[in-house]
């Protein structure tokens, strides 16, 4: 078991065209740096400089966007999906 | 003939091909049309305009598309008209109503984004259509695909007011009611539209799309006899009509079409949802995300798209931000008939209750040309009204009854 990790499409091509991978980790910056151990070069696309997620993507834990939750401290584990999504999107 | 160079990075300023991309491969900034404004200067003038059909597609040069328009045609340049009683009720000198709450076909602005959306959506080839919607896109995708014969899928959230649901299965499309909020439809549809070839009109062709609500700003410059207003008291959901209302001004100040001018945007947000004008208040950059709880629906928004560069909009105006409770709302839209006859949905009610306390704080001074931006219409959203108004006088069909029931009542 372990975290799935559905991945946006303008980043699919650093996951070999994967829509969704699996990776491990206790919180979700944990969970970004297996991320990155596994598909080299993706986490600078999705944090910035210092290591923090970028203003125009958002993370959302089972559905629920992380900022209502503990942001990049927030706790995952086996089972769960994490959904990394442009912010740039509806209204 | 096109003038659309390309797609350009808001952030870090990557040039991408006019394809369907909505987002900076490398940043995730949003990606913005980009017009060569020298060849346009050239051929939008004044009395080019002059001569052209009275539709948002007037201004055609400056919407993201490559041939003829095949979409809404007949959608745009709605009312614009001097509210006096309005401003006498509010102690001020010179108002102004831009009322799209009459928009053709569909009642409220998005008709202009969506006319613009559905067109590019054609010429990239598509031939379904869907968004994610807070009602008033949901009713506008529905009208204006069945016109064009597209597919379409609609994504509302399951709570929205029957006049907005009604108006849009009368066009027979998928209506999908999702059980959640407008941000979790949001997010939703961003995972669907990532495995569907679809037209997301406001996710995947959003660039194009968003361009559509520039025609507002365009509008009001013309009508007010080619200058622009001091301030302009906009709504916010998302808080696209906000940056597009400044990017208009800004592009006839370049083509000359418009005197170096300045204008101060306001947002107005509901209180139970204002994300964009909590951070315009706190002169942040920061928009955290709120969980929406306000009557005003449309606006109901709690993780705004464009709230970052909606703020920037806002404060480099030297705007501000204000929000309604629902109360007011309710006030705002009775004040808005009683005064002018025209009958907002509760989006327009919050738009001009922030406009009254805005007055009220000084924030706007009361001497200075003021547009009030109605982009909704009340039949839609007449639920919060229930036992809100005043109510008919039930008669028998005779002079006695008339007269015996209103007696003293009558002038």
């Amino acid at each position: 078991m372990a975290v799935t990790v559905r991945i946006p499409t303008p980043l699919q091509r650093l996951t070999n065209g994967q829509g969704e991978v699996q990776c491990e980790g206790k919180t979700v910056t944990e969970l970004l740096g297996d991320l990155e151990q596994r598909y080299p070069g993706i986490k600078e696309r999705i944090c910035d400089s210092q290591g923090k997620l970028r203003r125009f993507v958002n993370v959302f834990v089972n559905e629920e966007d992380i900022r209502f939750l503990q942001g990049d401290t927030t706790a995952v584990k086996d089972g769960d999906e994490v959904s990394i999504i442009p912010a740039i999107a509806g209204g | 003939m096109s003038h659309v160079i390309g797609l350009k990075c808001r952030e870090c300023g990557r040039l991408y091909p006019k394809e369907v991309i909505f987002v900076c491969e490398y940043c995730f900034g949003s990606v913005e049309v980009d017009y060569d404004y020298d060849a346009i200067r050239r051929v939008l003038t004044k009395a080019a305009l002059a001569s052209r059909p009275k539709s948002l597609w007037r201004y055609r040069e400056l919407l993201p598309i490559e041939g003829e328009p095949t979409v809404g045609l007949t959608s745009g340049f709605t009312p614009f008209f001097r509210a006096e009683r309005l401003a006498e009720a509010l102690g001020v000198e010179e108002l102004y109503i831009k009322d799209d709450s009459v928009s053709h076909p569909t009642l409220s602005f998005k008709d202009r984004v969506v006319a613009v959306a559905l067109t590019r959506a054609k010429e990239l080839g598509f031939d379904t259509v869907a968004c994610a919607s807070t009602g008033n896109l949901a009713n506008s995708v529905s009208a204006h695909a069945a016109r064009a014969g597209l597919k379409r899928y609609i994504f509302i959230p399951a709570d929205l007011e029957m006049g907005k649901v009604v108006a849009s299965l009368i066009y027979h499309p998928t209506l999908i009611a999702v059980e959640g909020t407008y941000d979790e439809v949001n997010r939703l549809c961003a995972e669907i539209g990532a495995k569907y070839p679809w037209a997301f009109v406001n996710i995947n062709i959003r660039p194009y799309y968003a361009e559509g609500s520039k025609t507002y700003g365009y509008e009001i410059v013309e009508q007010l006899g080619w200058r622009a207003p001091q301030h302009i008291v906009i709504p916010a959901a998302g808080g696209s009509l906000i940056t597009k209302i400044a990017k208009s001004l800004k592009e006839f100040k370049l083509l000359g079409l418009l005197p170096d001018s300045h204008t101060k945007l306001y947002c107005a947000q509901a209180t139970g949802c204002a994300p964009i004008a909590n951070t315009i208040r706190e002169r942040s950059d920061i928009v955290k995300p709120v969980k929406p709880n306000t009557i005003a629906k449309s606006l109901a928004i709690g993780n705004p798209a464009d709230g970052y560069y909606a703020t920037k909009a806002v404060l480099e105006s030297g705007g501000w931000a204000e929000s309604a409770s629902d109360d007011e709302i309710i006030d705002a839209m009775k004040l808005l008939a009683e005064t002018e006859g025209v009958f907002t949905e509760t989006a327009g009610g919050v738009t001009l209750a922030a406009a009254k306390k805005l007055i009220e704080q000084g924030r706007i001074p009361r001497n200075e040309s003021i547009v009030v931006c109605i982009t909704g219409n009340g039949l839609k959203t007449q639920e919060p009204l229930a036992g809100r108004l005043g109510q008919s006088t039930r008669i028998k069909p005779t002079l006695a009854s008339f007269e015996g029931t209103l007696g003293k009542d009558i002038a």
